[in-house]
């Protein structure tokens, strides 16, 4: 977990940040919760958000990911260890002092309000003029496109026009840190792709810093800077998206991020940066090993679907084969997708891109599939 | 598109217009409908609607003038009372002609009861006539002016006459004037003198009082309510469970607390005296006021204020305040700007139940009240149960609703019926 | 010679029940009483041997005798009456009398003669008060009060309650203005024969709650006869008037420190009426029953369970002692002579032509 403090590389996009001062804007430093004084609901959390990086914690429910939104947020507190805000520690600051912007799961748009009134609250308490206040609002309104709704009640308006006020509600007082709690999740898909576009759009247009929960993989790996994986209260893995997908540290993070074929075996040979995996069945295959750490140790292997080549025209130099037999073929137009029996696991995908010199595969035919020991990794069992 | 909307109706398929297969489709709808409240409609009109027009009715109806004595009541139409003579011999003669009838259908106790709540003394007039009266010799026993005046000297007073020509005709405005302590008088309706005027101050008070109650009811309710909305529902239920105690405990028991706790040698005098905040001999009066009155009311209409609130701040989440306080509200400002004005139909829901209820309570007002703190509802009851007046407590009764629904009506001018929320 | 009278009595009673023919007689009866304590002693001294006469009849209490006027009347618009026989205080019974909801009586038909011969409604004389009313019990209203709050010299006037410089604290009074008025008028120097031509002259109310003013701020007013003797032992009040019957128990089964003031306590009657319209199976087991209840013996033990006195003169002979306290019930009643030196006659006929008006001043007194 020690990489979990490790200053994040940006890898997509091309948002300027600044290293040095970016390390830390955010810091939990070996935070811990209990809510009954029994089990640790996040345990022993380090993480680093840099100034103006939108980084998203992404998990299954119950995975700790939302208590530490909240205990940032200061709805809770932590049990041990400090949350840093700029170089200070908050754990004592009241929410209302803490200056951070928050957009909530069903957006808590207050339903007594008008829009303009949600919008003008947080200038109010901030004892704003009211020129000024009406100017902010109706900035804030129009960068979300939602200029002429000022006079409706939340009642009045779709689900995604809520939300795009819940996000103007957040920004209004220019906050440098916004916290957004699954934002998205009552959105149908298109909308909720479009808003996903827009809220990165409008964080890196802002410059603003962004933590984002949601238990949705596509919405972290397409928003975000840096995703957090979390499981058990603990940060699996910490990286950008692509690592993320392409080098999963661990089986759970293999597993929870995107599709994934997994082979169990033992591990016979290690040497260097490759190992020799005998799989349950005898069969032995070359892989990478990342968390195995002697020879005889249980191990699960992970391999892409995308990754997978049957074509032996295109399989490539140092390809590691294995026998096949075709389960079911699925067309799904973009792509097919196909369930085969290797080495004993009826439950292994392949994806081909539909392209016109591709074969269809027919049920019960025996193949031959072949991929790199690279993408290959032996992961923890 | 364009055909249809211009060459007349649309037609459904089997060329019937559609806006009447439309209504057709729709009867049989409406008709199932009806058949189905069918029941809770019978049942409110034969036990709700009906009795309430017939107390409305009360409050008007004077029959029994004009049924008991019918020659008389045409007889005197055409006396002057103002004159400040007595009436002629005819009157007097139809007088006796009805008194005998009555006598022997034992009805004249009955008018001279009804007489008498306008003009006092009338009843025993009738009541000694009545006994002489069946031995009546219509035809011989002339003239009836004297032979009445030998009977009881209450028929040689005018206004007696009087009296009995005004509460001639069929229906009356007597008991509505009497239940805002105004009389018919020589000239019309005119004020009851001061000494006798109870309903208009009772009227205030016991709008006043309930509007306390409820103000009390409020804000007592209001933080049990927020506890109870807020608490893990197992614990809430325990606590549910609590506030509706007093639910099962009788009227009368709950009272009769009351007054052991607030009475000079009850409980919280003791208790006050022994901590010496209060000397034994300056022991508080706290009960047979309109404070006992209060107070024990409050206390019985509690749970009707917490139940609405509850349910209301109950489907309020926390993210609201959550919300408010990360835009930087204090926790005053959250709860003030943000939470509250979001419980208020559940307060309006409350009062509403609190205050019709408190208007018409009577028991308890009756045993704690004194008598600064009782209710127009005790003068209604007394004039059911004791005096019998059911004509002057239907008025009441008719005032003290239209009272209700002229508040029910500013309410919704103010705040908004929409706005009441049971949950 | 008193049990001979007895057996007399009671042998009288079968033969005459024996004329009607017991099968025109309904087997179930509807009573009305007040509940508590009087109506148990109704249940002891007249149903029970009743009912151990007639072992097929099934006797029901409903004590709804507070609201009999009313109920009956409702029941009556309703046109159906289910009361049988209604235990009622001599003014409500003049006012179903009036209203036509009871039916009048041949007392001297209908009722038992005194064992010596004297008819019934000689043997009740004045107290017939209606002829729809066959009374049995006279009570009275008056006042107790406790002996360790009235220093050295207990009350014996009724005006001493109008004296808070002697007797200082609180006093309760019945919420109505029958007694009150009269009370107020006879200590505001009023002879007792004038009490109600002054108080139906002009002024004569005012006179009357001008008296009452001067009390005003230290009486509790009370609905319920068990408040006044709560009051007391609560130690709320110094003195209170209630039902005499009431003290007698507070006093004497209890044993409270309570003392009886008898000056001018305040006559007033209950007894039976029986509801008009009754089908004819009915009627007949009411006013068989109404025989039975009201003859001379059976007023007299009634005696012996409270201490009300009995309504016909031919039963005072025979009172006894408690049935459980063992006392003499004699010196307790009301209508004893050493009690009933300074009565005060209360004016039924009066108080129905003018209860409702000087109820009307009554009450915007008190909210004054």
């Amino acid at each position: 977990m020690g990489a979990a403090t490790e200053s994040p590389k940006r890898a997509q996009g091309g948002h300027l940040t600044d290293t040095a001062a970016n390390d830390g804007f955010v810091v939990f430093d070996r935070v811990q919760k209990s809510y009954d004084g029994v089990n640790l609901v996040v345990k022993d959390l380090n993480l680093s958000v840099g100034r103006g990086e939108f980084l998203t914690m992404l998990g299954p429910s119950g995975s700790g990911k939302t208590t530490c939104l909240m205990m940032l947020a200061g709805f809770e507190t932590a049990t041990h260890g400090d949350i840093r805000l700029g170089g200070k520690p908050i754990n004592n600051i009241p929410p209302h002092k803490r200056g951070i912007g928050m957009v909530f799961q069903n957006y808590a748009l207050f339903p007594h309000m008008t829009i303009a009134e949600n919008l003008s609250f947080p200038l109010e308490v901030r004892k704003l003029g009211k020129s000024d206040r009406e100017q902010k609002v109706k900035r804030a309104l129009d960068m979300v496109e939602m200029g002429d709704f000022g006079g409706r009640r939340p009642a009045q308006l779709s689900g995604g026009q809520q939300q795009r006020v819940a996000l103007a509600r957040a920004l209004v007082f220019e906050p440098e840190l916004v916290l957004m709690d699954e934002p998205l999740g009552a959105l149908d898909k298109q909308l909720r792709e479009k808003m996903q576009f827009e809220i990165t759009h409008l964080a890196h247009s802002l410059g603003i810093t962004t933590v984002y929960v949601t238990h949705d993989q596509t919405e972290a790996l397409t928003m975000s800077d840096n995703v957090a994986v979390f499981d058990d209260g603990r940060i699996q893995q910490l990286a950008p998206p692509d690592q993320l997908y392409e080098k999963p540290e661990n089986s759970f993070v293999a597993q929870f991020i995107g599709e994934n074929n997994t082979l169990e075996g033992v591990v016979t040979e290690i040497t260097g940066d490759t190992c020799v995996v005998r799989l349950d069945d005898g069969e032995e295959l070359d892989a990478t090993p990342i968390n195995v750490s002697k020879v005889g140790d249980r191990t699960t292997v992970s391999i892409r679907p995308e990754r997978v080549e049957y074509n032996k025209e295109r399989l490539q130099e140092g390809a590691h084969t294995l026998k096949a037999e075709v389960l079911e073929f699925i067309y799904m137009g973009d792509i097919f997708r196909t369930r085969l029996r290797v080495a004993g696991n009826e439950e292994f995908i392949i994806k081909t891109r539909n392209a016109p010199d591709v074969d269809r595969l027919v049920p019960g035919q025996q193949i031959e599939i072949g991929w790199l020991p690279q993408d290959c990794r032996a992961l923890d069992a | 598109m364009s055909d249809t909307t211009d060459t007349g109706p649309v037609l459904a398929a089997d060329g019937t217009p559609l806006k009447r297969s439309l209504a057709r489709a729709l009867r049989r709808q409406k008709m199932r409908a009806l058949m189905l409240i069918a029941p809770l409609l019978i049942f409110i009109l034969v036990s709700f609607i009906l009795p309430v027009g017939d107390m409305l009715y009360r409050s008007v109806k004077n029959d029994i003038v004009a049924d008991t004595l019918p020659r008389t009541v045409v007889a005197i139409q055409d006396w002057d009372a103002n004159s400040g003579e007595l009436p002629d011999e005819p009157v007097f003669a139809a007088m006796a002609a009805d008194l005998k009838d009555a006598a022997s259908a034992k009805t004249h106790t009955k008018v001279g009861t009804r007489l008498n709540y306008e003009n006092p003394g009338i009843a025993s007039a009738f009541r000694k006539a009545g006994r002489k009266a069946k031995k009546f010799d219509i035809e011989n026993d002339g003239p009836w002016k004297e032979q009445l005046l030998d009977l009881n000297k209450a028929w040689g007073d005018v206004e007696v006459w009087r009296t009995i020509q005004t509460y001639s005709p069929r229906v009356t405005q007597g008991y509505f004037l009497n239940a805002v302590d105004m009389k018919v008088g020589p000239d019309g309706a005119e004020a009851r003198p001061e000494s006798e005027q109870i309903y208009m101050n009772l009227l205030k008070r016991t709008l006043w009082m309930s509007m306390l109650i409820t103000f009390s009811c409020i804000v007592l309710a209001y933080p049990v309510a927020w506890i109870l909305a807020n608490l893990p529902m197992r614990v809430s239920n325990l606590l549910m469970i609590l506030v509706l105690l007093p639910f099962w405990t009788s009227l009368l028991v709950r009272t009769s607390a009351w007054k052991i706790l607030l009475q000079q040698q009850g409980v919280i005098n003791d208790l006050l005296v022994w901590i010496g905040v209060v000397a034994d001999e300056n022991r508080l009066v706290i009960i047979n006021n309109q404070f006992g009155t209060i107070i024990a009311m409050t206390h019985i209409l509690l749970p009707f204020m917490i139940l609405p609130m509850y349910s209301v701040m109950q489907t309020i989440p926390p993210t609201y305040l959550r919300a408010a306080k990360s835009l930087g509200a204090t926790d005053w400002t959250a709860f003030w700007r943000v939470y509250f004005p979001q419980t208020v139909p559940g307060i309006g829901a409350g009062s509403i139940l609190v205050f019709i209820l408190a208007i018409g309570y009577y028991i308890t007002p009756a045993l704690v009240g004194g008598t600064k703190g009782t209710f127009i509802s005790n003068q209604i009851a007394y004039h059911i149960s004791t005096s019998l007046n059911w004509g002057l407590a239907a008025a009441l009764g008719a005032i003290l609703l239209a009272v209700v629904l002229v508040l029910y009506w500013a309410y919704d001018k103010i705040v908004g019926i929409d706005n009441v929320k049971l949950g | 010679m008193k049990v001979m009278k007895t057996l007399a009595a009671t042998t009288a009673l079968t033969v005459s029940a024996g004329a009607v023919s017991a099968q025109d007689m309904s087997n179930e009866l509807v009573l009305v009483s007040w509940g508590g304590a009087y109506q148990d002693s109704q249940q002891k001294a007249y149903v029970e041997p009743y009912l151990a006469m007639n072992p097929g009849l099934t006797v029901t209490w409903d004590s709804s005798s507070a609201e009999a006027v009313a109920k009956l009347r409702a029941m009556e618009e309703a046109g159906n009456v289910t009361w049988d026989l209604v235990d009622a205080v001599a003014s409500d019974s003049m006012r179903l009398c009036d209203e036509g909801l009871a039916e009048e009586l041949n007392h001297d038909e209908m009722l038992a003669a005194a064992p010596d011969g004297t008819s019934a409604s000689d043997d009740f004389g004045d107290l017939l008060v209606s002829d729809c009313f066959v009374p049995q019990i006279v009570y009275s209203t008056t006042f107790g009060y406790r002996n360790d709050m009235v220093g050295d010299t207990a009350p014996t006037s009724v005006c001493d309650i109008f004296d808070t410089t002697k007797y200082p604290g609180k006093r309760s009074l019945q919420k109505r203005p029958i007694d009150n008025v009269e009370w107020a008028l006879y200590c505001d120097g009023v002879a007792k024969d004038e009490l109600y031509d002054v108080l139906g002259s002009d002024g004569g109310m005012e006179r009357a709650l001008a008296k009452l003013d001067t009390i005003k701020d230290d009486v509790v007013w009370w609905t319920a006869g068990a408040e006044t003797p709560q009051l007391l032992a609560d130690g709320e009040v110094v003195f209170g008037s209630t039902f005499n019957g009431r003290l007698f128990s507070a006093i004497a089964e209890q044993n409270q420190p309570i003392g009886m003031l008898w000056d001018m306590q305040s006559f007033d009657l209950d007894g039976w009426i029986l509801p008009a319209g009754l089908p004819a199976d009915r009627r007949a087991r009411a006013l068989d029953f109404l025989k039975f209840a009201t003859d001379t013996q059976r007023l007299a033990d009634q005696a012996a369970y409270i201490s009300y006195g009995p309504a016909r003169a031919s039963s005072a002979p025979l009172v006894g002692k408690h049935a459980e306290l063992g006392i003499d019930m004699a010196p307790h009643m009301p209508t004893d002579p050493a009690n009933a030196g300074n009565i005060h006659v209360y004016d039924y006929e009066w108080w129905a032509d003018n209860r409702d008006d000087l109820n009307a001043k009554f009450e915007a007194w008190l909210a004054k």
